[in-house]
């Protein structure tokens, strides 16, 4: 294997990760825009459904079926607990509603612990048959659906703000939730909205992945504090910051580890997160937050 | 309220007839017609990891203590005492195996101690058993849990020591003329210790290590790492995980289509590898204890008996096999039931016939335990196999 197979083959090894980064990152930004809740559950949404699609599937029901289940049950279940904990709360600081979530994802951790308990589950394969080949390069077919899932959602979330409607309804709640009130859009729904889409979301980010990463219980934890990296490194008030902040974040570690050494991946990563925090605070692509009206 | 006192009388009434059930209950059942009176419980303590990443090997060593356990007193305890065993989870956590070992020593006033399934918390424990002066037994792999075995006193193991998995692999290595390998393995103590042992055994056998690769054991994806292991021209890989890396290292290991041999340590030796590598296991070779190829091994071995029984009663109870691991819990138990038997409720006495050991037949091999050897095994105790079809396969 030469250097540029190499590079090729880093590279395709960062975007896979990358793009389950950036999956995460995207409801947590999603999310954070609507509400202004930075929801440190989200991780836990795609370990439910990860969980809960490999249960279904050794139950004997096809995968589309059980990935539809679980997406519907994680959005439910997202809906559920916005309603039950952070709209009570609404009128809470920043701060406080941070802490409710937190609190959220020990106690859905908790809940995964007791039902899947700690040993890792497997999903099969969405499509079957070994790797592809490019310019030497190996490509898991898995990747590809990845890959894929992230494309759509960018695409469909792009389409809704700022196509229909409703997206146009978010778009004005997220500028200014009292003048959007004034003029009929009711916020309070638009925050169920939005954390059912990110409960949708998050779940088909955990199925995805879950043929390559294996399903555990614990799995959310470190899927949230990697997607709210890519969040810092992106910029907390956009989509496509978040998608590029999840990348960069996939690719410098698998750059970093297959080029410089093993040892040194997380490190590079964090580097480059406290470089942007110190030159560019507001993410790569950030706008100071309220000038833009 | 007269009411109210009645009813608190009755219960209390009830309590006490209660209690007097339980008491004569254990009386009759524990102490199989000796003496009369109830002899003070042993109280031993273990700590392993039965939730967190090495939740998959103590699992099974939970159960099988816990199996051991209602067994030993069923049969009358040790000397007609019965046994307190007290399994306290560790969450795979350093911190948490010295806590959990703290409380056993200070609450509990344990005889002795088992765990941790892994060697990171097992070696955390070693400053309190020293310094409390406690025997411990170990069920992880890194040598240097009982290495030098001057400044580790109390501590004993029963798996085997890196050393001797390292030799097994090194040989096979040698006799198949792959000289440039690759090694890679986790970032923990376990692979630190895998990789120090190897890399002084290969050197000491002339082959070459070309690459040299760790990864974290909560890491989704080691392909970069396997690019430079594709890179380095090597003949052959070993790597020193457990699950789930050590299944995910070796699916990408296959989807990058690496066409050299794959050899494993003792730590992937559960079916837990196998199903979690979803069909990539199949052609990896590794050395690992009798127990899971118990039905391919030769009646002439002198374990063969130990470990046919062992897999009939766990089988009867847990409804699966038992694996390696639980064979390590296996093991310590009834060494240290051994030695209590023989030794009585006296730490000291204990440790000293721990280290007496002698041509014990367990679960992981003939146990010879010295001065000088804290863990008691040869090269012996392993077999090579190949696992086919998702099943482990006898190399001859």
């Amino acid at each position: 294997m030469n250097l540029s197979e190499q590079l090729l083959q880093l590279l395709i090894a960062g975007l896979t990760v990358g793009s389950i980064y950036a999956l995460v990152a995207l409801a947590l930004v999603t999310t954070f825009n609507i509400t202004g809740i930075l929801n440190l559950a989200q991780g836990e949404f795609s370990a439910l459904g990860a969980l809960l699609a490999s249960s279904l599937c050794t139950a004997g029901l096809p995968l589309a079926a059980a990935f539809a289940v679980s997406v519907l049950a994680a959005a439910v279940l997202a809906g559920l607990i916005e309603r039950a904990a952070v709209h009570p709360a609404r009128g809470a600081s920043g701060l406080t509603l941070i802490i409710i979530t937190l609190g959220l994802s020990i106690s859905l951790r908790g809940l995964a612990l007791l039902i899947w308990g700690t040993d890792p589950v497997v999903l099969p394969a969405f499509s079957k048959g070994g790797p592809l080949y490019l310019a030497g390069a190996a490509v898991s077919p898995q990747s590809l659906w990845i890959i894929g899932l992230l494309a759509v959602s960018v695409a469909g979330l792009h389409a809704f703000f700022e196509l229909t409607y409703s997206g146009k309804a978010v778009r004005a709640c997220v500028i200014n939730r009292t003048a959007a009130r004034l003029v009929g859009i009711n916020p309070a729904r638009m925050s169920l909205f939005a954390f059912l889409g990110s409960g949708a979301l998050g779940a088909a980010a955990g199925i995805f992945i879950a043929p390559v990463t294996l399903a555990t219980y614990d799995m959310g934890f470190m899927l949230g504090i990697k997607g709210f990296v890519a969040v810092i490194i992106g910029g907390m008030h956009s989509t496509g910051g978040a998608v590029l902040g999840g990348i960069i974040l996939g690719v410098l570690e698998a750059y970093g580890a297959g080029l410089v050494s093993s040892g040194l991946k997380d490190a590079l990563a964090l580097l480059v997160l406290l470089a942007v925090l110190l030159v560019k605070p507001e993410g790569l692509i950030g706008t100071v937050s309220g000038r833009k009206v | 309220m007269k009411k109210c006192k009645a009813t608190g009388l009755a219960v209390m009434a009830a309590l006490a007839a209660a209690i007097g059930l339980i008491l004569s209950g254990c009386a009759g059942s524990k102490d199989s017609g000796k003496s009369g009176a109830v002899k003070e419980p042993y109280r031993v303590g273990a700590v392993i990891d039965i939730s967190g990443s090495s939740s998959s090997l103590g699992i099974p060593e939970r159960n099988t203590l816990e199996m051991l356990r209602d067994k030993i007193n069923a049969a009358g305890g040790i000397n007609g005492h019965p046994l307190e065993l007290t399994i306290l989870d560790n969450k795979s956590d350093e911190t948490e195996a010295v806590l959990a070992v703290k409380k056993l020593i200070d609450q509990q006033k344990v005889l002795a101690v088992i765990g941790c399934s892994s060697s990171g918390p097992s070696m955390a424990m070693i400053d309190t058993v020293q310094k409390e002066q406690v025997p411990m037994i170990s069920l992880a792999a890194a040598g240097k849990i009982v290495e030098p075995a001057r400044e580790r006193k109390w501590v004993f193991k029963t798996a085997q020591s890196d050393a001797v998995t390292v030799s097994r692999l090194v040989s096979y290595l040698k006799e198949k003329g792959l000289m440039k390998v690759a090694f890679l393995y986790m970032n923990n103590a376990y692979g630190d210790g895998g990789k120090q042992a190897f890399l002084e055994a290969a050197a000491a056998a002339g082959l070459q290590v070309v690459d040299e690769e760790k990864f974290e054991a909560t890491d989704k994806d080691m392909t970069p790492q396997l690019t430079r292991v594709k890179a380095s021209g090597a003949q052959a890989a070993v790597i020193w995980a457990i699950p789930p890396s050590a299944s995910i290292v070796t699916k990408n290991f296959r989807d990058l289509n690496l066409n050299i041999p794959l050899l494993h340590s003792h730590g992937v030796g559960n079916q837990n590898f196998i199903d979690l590598a979803q069909g990539a296991a199949d052609g990896t070779i590794l050395p690992i204890g009798k127990l899971t190829v118990a039905d391919q091994i030769p009646d002439s071995d002198p374990q063969k008996k130990v470990l046919a029984s062992y897999i009939d009663e766990y089988s009867k109870r847990y409804g699966s096999p038992p694996n390696s691991f639980g064979g390590y819990a296996w093991d310590a138990f009834y060494l240290l039931v051994d030695a209590i038997e023989k030794a009585g409720p006296d730490r000291a006495v204990i440790r000293d016939r721990l280290e007496k050991t002698r041509d014990f037949i367990g679960v992981s091999g003939v146990f010879n335990m010295s001065e000088n050897d804290h863990n008691g095994l040869k090269e012996d105790s392993m077999v090579l196999v190949r696992i086919e079809g998702g099943r482990w396969k006898l190399l001859q």
